[in-house]
């Protein structure tokens, strides 16, 4: 494994930082206390190919790595944990699994404008009884003439309301195993926004990323086209394990830019912050806490690079991105909760962006796979 | 049409400025960015292919890390990258820079060349004009608007308080603003192809029609005497005043340090 980032990637993060910097940090607050979209922001990332990073160039993308995609998730969420995760949905939940397991018609159709940034994404597998155990699905799908009917609902979906296609899991059949067990059969479906019969239930009042599009998803006899059956019938479960494998990939990265965001501020704020006639980052406290959050983060960041160059290289990476997922989200929380400490009462207050980030950085630990979600992940591929 | 975009790799500022014992900069050791108004003729170049369609050649010179800030602009969008790099171009003034460029641009086709006004390191605003004189064609400086009208250029000139309308007939040369527009952002696949396209290298056996005495530190007329870096200035003091007691206030100042 090479610890130096070539040239082409250096080049990569400078732009990634200097459009945080410039468009993304002024509206971060605004984003966090409005709870307000920022759909001229995301205007923007379209226009620069950021919703595209890791689709390849035939299909509208920008022919890039997984790195260079977790990268810019990182430089974005170091700014602001709400855009962040905006790309990270989009792309790894979205594009993702059309560009895996899509038709041909089904890329040209979808993928190309998502990947240009013409279209937003989502994906909807959570239900209200369907989190963790994923099996719990009760959203159903049946075949009738030429197209499927979906009925159900599906909770906390990122950009919920603001995408444009969705990726969505339904039951489209129950079987009977060896063992005389009922077991639920998964299928994926594309669903387009407009499509009668689906409509927004409520807008989550959230702790934190409070200007992502967080929605129900509802279907009443909602009719799809046949050919928008996403892979095979009855695969639907493994194809959102997969789609989850590589997106915790962008929220390891969402997680570890909130994280190396905060240790830049609370870097800033202790050389400036004078108490007892000195600055605080003089006390030898304040000195080991900034050393153990600036080696926890390096440590998240090469985890998070290392799952991203196995989804590249690797055929599976899901013990790679659990881990990455698992430390960078407990690194997020941790840093974060440090951050507020160091700063203090001003640290509890919302003008200061380490308050913001410590309540962004919780959503880190629970989705796309809760932290034992992803122990679990782990311990089963050690001890399998 | 062909345009050919002279930019230059200048030190960031934010970075702080080092100098070699000769007084010249230690461009090595400093961190680096495409000059401003360089950055805002390629954004003008680029538009200008995205109107009428272009091919667009940036061109610089400098040490072989200057191939960086070539990498940039054609991860923006220019199609052709040139270095002109060698031990003799160092320690160049204006005339010695622009005699180079131009013996670069010699070996090009063009219809248009565009350059910054001038560079942040150097403030001379010399360089445009200068090979627009060794190329022996027309030159409209400080331009805050640029269109094409069949083989002609229609281009603002900007002035303090106004600003000219000139036409002048391709080929010729224009140096743009900073202000002239807002440069587009790179894309990164744009990065992973420019980091996979050539970047031509040329030294001083690539330059046509100029002569050594012209070239390099012994090729400059002006020689750096001393260079020092700016002496930070105070915050100032700051006073909030309605405007007739802030007249006086300023005037009482300005008689105390016998200014007036």
């Amino acid at each position: 494994m090479d610890f130096m980032l070539d040239k082409k990637h250096e080049m990569a993060r400078t732009l990634f930082k200097e459009f945080a910097e410039k468009e993304v940090k002024p509206l971060a607050q605004e984003v966090d206390e409005t709870e307000v979209f920022p759909r001229g922001t995301v205007e923007k990332m379209a226009k620069a190919g950021f919703l595209g990073i890791p689709v390849p160039k035939e299909y509208g993308g920008q022919g890039c790595d997984p790195l260079t995609y977790a990268m810019c998730v990182e430089e974005l969420s170091k700014v602001c944990g709400t855009t962040g995760v905006i790309v990270s949905a989009h792309t790894s939940l979205c594009c993702d699994p059309i560009q895996t397991y899509g038709t041909e018609e089904q890329k040209q159709k979808y993928l190309v404008p998502l990947a240009k940034g013409e279209k937003l994404g989502a994906f909807g597998l959570t239900e209200p009884g369907a989190g963790t155990d994923a099996q719990g699905q009760q959203t159903k799908a049946v075949l009738d003439g030429d197209e499927w009917v979906l009925n159900g609902s599906k909770i906390f979906i990122t950009n919920g309301k603001e995408a444009d296609i969705y990726v969505i899991f339904a039951v489209t059949s129950v079987v009977t195993d060896a063992k005389g067990r009922s077991k639920k059969m998964i299928s994926a479906f594309i669903v387009e926004k407009g499509t009668p019969g689906f409509t927004f239930g409520t807008k989550e009042k959230k702790m934190g990323i409070r200007g992502s599009s967080t929605y129900e998803l509802i279907f009443t006899d909602c009719r799809i086209p046949k050919e928008n059956l996403l892979g095979q019938e009855g695969k639907g479960f493994g194809i959102a394990m997969h789609t989850l494998d590589g997106g915790r990939i962008g929220i390891a990265a969402q997680a570890l830019g909130l994280a190396e965001g905060a240790l830049e501020r609370t870097i800033e704020y202790v050389k400036e912050r004078k108490q007892f006639g000195r600055a605080i980052g003089a006390f030898q406290n304040t000195q080991f806490q900034i050393a153990d959050m600036a080696t926890k983060v390096q440590a998240a960041q090469y985890m998070v690079y290392r799952a991203a160059m196995a989804k590249a290289t690797q055929k599976t990476y899901t013990v790679e991105a659990a881990q990455a997922k698992l430390y960078a989200a407990e690194v997020a929380m941790e840093v974060t909760t440090k951050a507020v400490q160091l700063h203090g009462g001003y640290g509890y207050i919302r003008e200061y962006d380490v308050e913001r980030m410590m309540r962004d950085a919780k959503i880190t630990e629970i989705y796309e796979g809760t932290s034992e979600v992803q122990r679990m992940v782990i311990s089963s591929a050690l001890l399998k | 049409m062909k345009i050919v975009v002279c930019i230059k790799q200048v030190p960031d500022t934010k970075g702080g400025v080092k100098f070699n014992p000769d007084g010249t900069l230690d461009r090595g050791a400093m961190l680096t960015i495409m000059n401003p108004d360089d950055k805002a003729g390629l954004e003008a170049a680029l538009r200008l292919k995205d109107q009428y369609g272009a091919e667009v050649t940036v061109l610089t010179m400098g040490l072989p890390k200057a191939e960086e800030v070539l990498r940039e602009a054609m991860a923006m969008g220019a199609d052709k990258g040139i270095l002109v790099t060698d031990r003799v171009l160092g320690g160049a003034d204006t005339w010695a820079t622009s005699q180079t460029l131009a013996g670069a641009i010699r070996n090009l086709e063009y219809d248009l060349i565009i350059t910054g006004r001038q560079a942040i390191d150097g403030d001379t605003a010399q360089v445009g004009p200068q090979i627009s004189e060794h190329l022996g064609i027309p030159v409209i400086s400080y331009a805050q608007k640029i269109e094409i009208e069949g083989d002609s250029v229609i281009v603002e000139r900007q002035f303090d308080d106004r600003y000219h309308v000139l036409k002048a007939k391709m080929p010729c040369l224009i140096t743009a603003l900073a202000e002239l527009n807002e440069p587009r952002y790179m894309t990164p696949g744009g990065i992973f192809d420019a980091y996979d396209a050539d970047i031509t290298v040329w030294g001083r056996a690539n330059l046509v029609d100029v002569d050594d005495s012209n070239l390099g530190l012994k090729g400059s007329p002006t020689q750096i005497a001393k260079a020092s870096d700016k002496v930070r200035k105070g915050a100032g003091e700051k006073v909030t005043l309605d405007p007739t007691e802030a007249v006086d206030y300023i005037v009482e100042k300005l008689k105390a340090k016998h200014v007036i």
